[in-house]
């Protein structure tokens, strides 16, 4: 009989650097299917002046000689300037920015306004019946108060993926 | 009068793309034209300075540039229109990007009003072509044009060599835009490296000057570095001495009459070159990737050996194989480097390790059972090498038992002479490919070393090869199966041959001659010779159908699974059957 075994997997925070042209995106995440790479979140928006240059943030996780295969593929790729690896050369920052819509009535609710409070999770939209929440922070911190807000009548949850940037006065 | 100027210089994007091609050094095209590249052919029209060769099939077309590429060492360039034009040229991308062939594909798109629309002929071809290609592009407006054929030339040659699409809509070819005789304004982002730093090749040195069982295993890398690689490659292995195998890819670029030659590795790589490698201490890699079908058994691959590994891509450097030095660089600038660091230096002395070699050279791993009743597979090969030897042919195949005999029997001496689909194993590239050959070869003698089944994949170019009254060969090992399923299927499916039979074959010299080809039939050892010698004699295109042994096998041979040392030899016991994990893999 076979069986699938699997190898012990660690996390990685990427940044990558390419130029803000058609079909990057599309390249870049076809990468990771194409090559059965995972991707836990993605972010990109375009950081130059003249609109020329995106930066993407990844995070995945697999095998250590993954990522570095993973690094590898992602500079083979013409538009890519420059990919790092932050959790490689650390230390580093790590935001995502999560807004939260919690609905419910009497102690519950005023519960999750003081629980908001102690994370200073600010509500950017009040009903009578709820919340909506805008909370920033690292992953763990997010997945904290979601995981308290599903009990006081949490509703959706929508949340940017993580952005990256290593710690120091230097660029990376 | 400046305004008048100006406009002296707009042309149709159609026009601005064949100037573009005829200043990169184009001089040949393969396509066929369609709805969406009617533009495009209106320009060829007339032009004497692009030789439009047209196939009969568009996989053909990029299967040809392979062919024009690998022997020649220029880029190839595809012609062919929107949706299917492109989806059937896909196939011979992805076999260009597995095998690191430099080609420039061009294909034409529905207009750009009506992309997205599911218009007559469309296809996302960026989409598709994006995981086969080293780079594409759709270009939206012909003023964008001259740049990016240069930069895709770029792209396609230096570095890692590759395929590189550009699609262009209808309008586009249309439009016009102003165009400058210039050169044209290149981005500087592509800029591979190519050499070793000193520490590296200082290490490099160091550890071949110490390895007392050093092996040199080479790759496809070093023939597209150019023919200089594969003077440095004879240089190096002169002054150190080691012994050199080679993948599939890199045949040529070591001479096969070396005392030093080991012959292929792999799975179906001879006896001494896979136990060299499990036993040397060091293992030069150069232009090769740790391929699976090189490795065998991961876990067990060269268990005691110090690795170095140069490759021009990063991404091949402990992609399978954990190496001891990575050095990323083109083969041939880093064999220089390693050279000049060598010095005067003098050899250690490998008589102990030669000695060990030899021992296992003894075991003849090539040799084949005689058969007084029909013409053995490898025999036909050997024979085929014997009498063209002289002519220093060009050799391509297509992909099965045939094309594995050819390796390990016909020999090469030079680079640029073998041309088959290693990476993806094409069936059908063997016969395109030796068109595009001949054409950038016109004096050369081209050989297409094919299967009974493989020819049938791609038999529609036999017309292009007529057409343009190009002398080529087709030499069919006629076995009446598709002799390497069939092989797998009696090793490890206990001979269940489930639709491995060549049924209802055409009658291939009645089929040479429907084309305007010669057809030669050999059924008899006693023709061999006489059948080879009058297709070299003769002055067109013919097809040999060499019928040969139905069920040989192609040995020595590594079962998926296993290591460098568990070699099947012919005559070895085979239990026609594998565990699952054997199974699983390809």
């Amino acid at each position: 009989m076979m069986h699938i075994t699997h190898e012990a997997e660690e996390r990685h925070v990427l940044t990558i650097t390419v130029d803000n042209e058609a079909g990057i995106l599309a390249k870049i995440a076809g990468l990771f299917t194409a090559r059965g790479y995972n991707i836990d979140s993605l972010t990109v928006a375009d950081i130059t002046e003249n609109h020329a240059v995106s930066r993407i943030t990844i995070v995945t996780h697999g095998p250590p000689s993954q990522i570095d295969q993973i690094h590898a593929q992602l500079e083979r790729l013409v538009p890519v300037h420059k990919v790092v690896d932050l959790t490689e050369i650390g230390p580093y920052v790590q935001r995502e920015l999560a807004l939260i819509k919690v609905a419910g009535a009497g102690e519950k609710r005023v519960e999750a306004l003081r629980i908001a409070d102690i994370f200073r999770a600010k509500p950017v939209d009040t009903t009578t019946e709820s919340f909506i929440f805008e909370l920033t922070g690292a992953p763990d911190k997010i997945d904290t108060f979601v995981a308290i807000m599903r009990e006081l009548g949490l509703v959706e949850v929508g949340r940017t993926g993580v952005v990256g940037m290593i710690r120091g006065t230097k660029e990376a | 009068m400046m305004k008048e100027c100006v406009v002296s210089e707009e042309r149709s994007g159609a026009k601005i793309l064949v100037e573009s091609l005829v200043k990169q050094g184009v001089e040949v095209v393969f396509g066929y034209p369609g709805g969406a590249v009617l533009p495009i052919y209106d320009a060829l029209f007339g032009d004497e300075r692009l030789r439009h060769i047209l196939v009969r099939h568009e996989a053909g077309a990029a299967h040809a540039a392979e062919g024009y590429a690998r022997s020649t060492g220029k880029p190839g360039v595809v012609l062919v229109t929107s949706g299917p034009g492109a989806t059937n040229a896909v196939t011979g991308i992805a076999d260009a990007f597995l095998d690191s062939i430099p080609l420039v594909i061009i294909t034409g798109q529905v207009p750009t009003a009506l992309i997205g629309s599911d218009a007559f002929q469309e296809a996302d071809t960026v989409g598709i072509s994006r995981h086969c290609t080293k780079h594409n592009y759709l270009v939206k407006d012909p003023a964008d044009l001259a740049a990016t054929v240069d930069e895709a030339f770029q792209i396609a040659t230096t570095g890692r060599p590759g395929p590189v699409l550009i699609d262009i809509p209808k309008d586009v070819q249309i439009a016009s835009a102003v165009w400058s005789d210039a050169a044209a304004q290149r981005r500087v982002r592509y800029a591979p490296r190519t050499q070793g730093t000193s520490e590296e090749i200082a290490q490099a040195v160091a550890m071949i000057a110490e390895a007392r069982a050093p092996v040199f295993y080479t790759g496809g890398g070093v023939i597209n570095s150019g023919p200089r690689a594969t003077a440095l490659l004879r240089e190096l292995q002169a002054k150190t001495g080691a012994p050199v195998t080679s993948t599939l890819m890199g045949l040529g670029a070591f001479p096969a009459d070396s005392a030093d030659w080991l012959g292929m590795l792999g799975m179906h790589g001879t006896y001494e070159a896979n136990m060299s490698m499990n036993q040397a201490d060091l293992i030069i890699c150069v232009g090769a990737r740790f391929d699976d079908r090189v490795t065998g058994r991961l876990d067990a691959f060269a268990p005691n050996s110090q690795k170095i590994h140069i490759d021009i891509d990063r991404s091949s450097i402990n992609k399978t194989v954990r190496v001891d030095l990575p050095i990323v660089g083109d083969c041939g600038q880093v064999l220089e480097q390693i050279l000049e660091g060598w010095g005067e230096r003098k050899a250690k002395d490998l008589s102990g390790w030669k000695k060990r070699i030899d021992t296992w050279r003894e075991r003849d791993s090539l040799s084949f059972p005689a058969n007084a009743n029909a013409i053995m597979p490898q025999l036909a090969v050997q024979r085929l090498f014997e009498l063209t030897r002289d002519k220093d042919p060009i050799i391509s195949t297509e992909v099965g038992q045939h094309q594995m005999w050819a390796a390990q029997h016909f020999h090469f001496f030079g680079p640029n002479k073998w041309l088959t689909s290693g990476g993806l194993g094409t069936m059908g590239y063997g016969l395109p490919a030796a068109i595009g050959a001949q054409l950038g070869n016109p004096d050369s003698l081209v050989i297409d070393i094919a299967g009974d089944a493989s020819i049938q994949m791609n038999i529609q170019e036999l017309g292009t090869a007529t057409q343009y009254r190009l002398p080529v060969k087709v030499f069919i090992l006629n076995n009446e199966w598709m002799g390497m399923v069939r092989q797998w299927q009696e090793l490890t499916y206990e001979s269940r041959y489930s639709n491995s039979y060549s049924d209802s074959l055409p009658d291939f010299v009645k089929l040479a001659e429907a084309y305007g080809w010669k057809g030669i039939r050999i059924e008899n050892e006693s023709e061999l010779d006489a059948g080879i010698q009058a297709m070299i004699d003769y002055p067109g295109p013919v097809i040999v159908d060499c019928l040969v042994a139905k069920e040989s096998n192609c040995f020595p041979m590594i079962p998926s699974g296993a290591a460098h040392t568990e070699m099947m030899l012919y005559g070895d016991e085979v239990a026609g059957t594998m565990d699952d994990e054997a199974k699983a893999l390809v």
